[in-house]
């Protein structure tokens, strides 16, 4: 018997919702099938933490005396630069932008222990930060230069606006040459010493909706610790790849563009990370609730680690080369097992996306659900579905004529 | 003129095309240190990690690096404690697939990562690789 969302967030107000996190129904559906955990449940949280590079803050830092124009200088918070082709006083910050001072790779590989991530992580912290900015004077605008210690609290607006999270599914990163690759996915181990992958698989959002039927535009979700929306689908939103039967994809596909409150936030769920020899990013708290509409929507949350099936990429050739080479499929439940057999090896895996966290959100969000406190929304517009014809597609090569 | 005396504890790193050659037979022979293998992890065609204490004139000891470096093999001081600090920690693993001994494994299956310091042999590989600073150094 299907349900509409309405019904779902009247049992939310009146106490009677029964909230089950997607590893919850996993189980509940292999005992009840489908129709029956339809029937029983009312709404499934997901959850997911990871390194997610494609975030960052916006933030209004309020007017100074005399004022000051940042748009055409130069900002930076705790010497991380800031973009602010903005208006006067709004810049965004990256969570993989570094100092200058920061040698990158000219050490290899290099550390990149302070970067955009770790500003936004001090931030929700309520740690201090240090503004330096210097630009152009006008009329309007004559200050030219300005130095304060700054808290989040003391800022005006300050949203986190992550262009891309939430990955539906991603790759296996190994390493086929004889050297130790320092990449996004970690240190890669040569000659197939590891398997490292990055995706909560049954407990990831997008893969208990695998066709974004009730996750779309305008979605209520956690995010960082507080609520946030699903603003767009993600950056190299890619629905059109190959899926399994149950419609779940074999690659990297759906993304979500988020935004939420930085002032809601905890630095529990936003964390600073640095990945040696890559780069500095944050790592972030992303769940979903889905409402389980109906029995086909029961059927995709049930979806498991063992239905889930993740592609293996050589990090040291394939990947750097964008050759859409695959070296095979693996199931999430053989990634999390510990090893993965590979070309007739035995290949430790090593995860980078925490699944005790990833859990850990799926029921706060459960417990916000069930408690009353946070009620569903239906997509205001959907995301583009395998049908889009929607496809990442590369950069041009065209350079101009010397 | 006295000779001094040193004594270092150090992790040698084997690329895979050394593990095959008489490494420690040619410190003690060529170089003249006296050796304590702690712990030893070498197999033919991986890479290998031994920790080892080397004691020996400062002069021989400051040769023998340099033969060590020559053939490859790298060299890194031994360091007093390894550390998980528990409130950084997020769980995800970045750290197990890096470690040689299995000091740091994750536990099945709560997916958390255990941290077992007897086993640790304190290489450090651990603290560059943890992408939130979870693991420290104790000097």
């Amino acid at each position: 018997m299907a349900k509409t969302l309405e019904e779902i967030n009247e049992k939310i107000r009146s106490g009677k919702v029964v909230v089950v996190t997607a590893e919850e129904m996993v189980e509940l559906t292999s005992e009840k099938g489908a129709k029956g955990a339809a029937e029983t449940v009312d709404v499934v949280t997901t959850g997911t933490f990871g390194p997610m590079c494609s975030s960052g803050v916006m933030m209004n830092l309020g007017h100074s005396r005399p004022r000051i124009k940042f748009g055409g200088g130069q900002v930076r918070l705790n010497r991380v630069p800031a973009y602010p082709g903005l208006a006067a006083v709004d810049i965004y910050l990256g969570a993989t932008a570094l100092p200058d001072e920061d040698p990158r790779n000219a050490v290899f590989p290099g550390g990149f222990r302070y970067g955009g991530g770790h500003v936004i992580e001090d931030l929700v912290a309520g740690r201090r930060v240090l503004l330096e900015a210097t630009t152009y004077g006008t009329d309007c605008y004559p200050r030219r230069e300005v130095a304060t210690w700054l808290t989040l609290e003391e800022l005006n607006e300050c949203y986190l606006f992550n262009p891309r999270n939430g990955y539906q599914n991603y790759n296996v990163a190994v390493n086929r040459s004889d050297r130790t690759a320092y990449t996004y996915m970690g240190t890669l181990l040569p000659r197939l010493g590891s398997a490292n992958y990055c995706s909560a698989g049954q407990l990831s959002p997008l893969l208990n909706d695998p066709h974004y039927r009730t996750i779309g535009v305008g979605t209520r979700i956690f995010l960082g610790g507080g609520v946030g929306y699903v603003a767009w689908q993600g950056t190299q939103h890619n629905p059109s790849v190959e899926r399994t039967e149950q419609g779940v994809p074999k690659s990297g596909a759906g993304t979500l563009a988020v935004l939420g409150d930085l002032k809601q936030m905890s630095p529990r769920w936003l964390r600073g990370a640095s990945f040696r020899g890559y780069g500095a990013t944050l790592v972030v708290g992303l769940g979903i609730p889905i409402p389980v509409l109906d029995e086909e929507i029961a059927a995709a949350t049930a979806v498991s680690d063992e239905d889930i099936l993740a592609p293996v990429v050589d990090y040291s050739k394939a990947y750097p080369e964008r050759q859409s080479k695959v070296m095979c499929h693996v199931t999430y439940a053989q990634l999390k097992s510990g090893t993965v057999e590979l070309e007739g090896k035995t290949v430790p895996t090593t995860p980078l996306s925490s699944y005790p966290r990833a859990k850990e959100i799926a029921e706060t969000l459960k417990e916000w659900v069930s408690s009353g406190k946070f009620e569903l929304t239906a997509p205001v517009a959907r995301l583009p579905g395998a049908d889009a014809k929607t496809a990442a597609k590369p950069m041009p090569d065209r350079p101009p004529r010397g | 003129m006295t000779t001094t005396q040193v004594s270092h504890k150090v992790v040698l790193h084997f690329p895979p095309t050394v593990t095959g050659q008489p490494v420690v037979y040619t410190l003690s022979r060529d170089y003249g240190l006296a050796f304590n293998i702690l712990r030893a992890s070498i197999n033919p065609q991986e890479e290998g990690l031994m920790v080892i204490e080397l004691s020996g004139s400062e002069q021989d000891y400051r040769r023998a690096t340099g033969y060590l470096k020559k053939i490859g093999v790298r060299l890194q001081p031994l360091v007093q404690d390894i550390r998980k600090n528990d409130d950084r920690c997020i769980d995800c693993g970045a750290c197990v697939g890096v470690c040689p001994t299995r000091a740091l494994v994750v536990e099945r299956p709560s997916m958390k990562v255990i941290f077992n310091p007897d086993a640790c042999v304190m290489c450090g590989e651990c603290v560059p690789c943890c992408p939130v600073g979870a693991m420290e150094l104790q000097f």
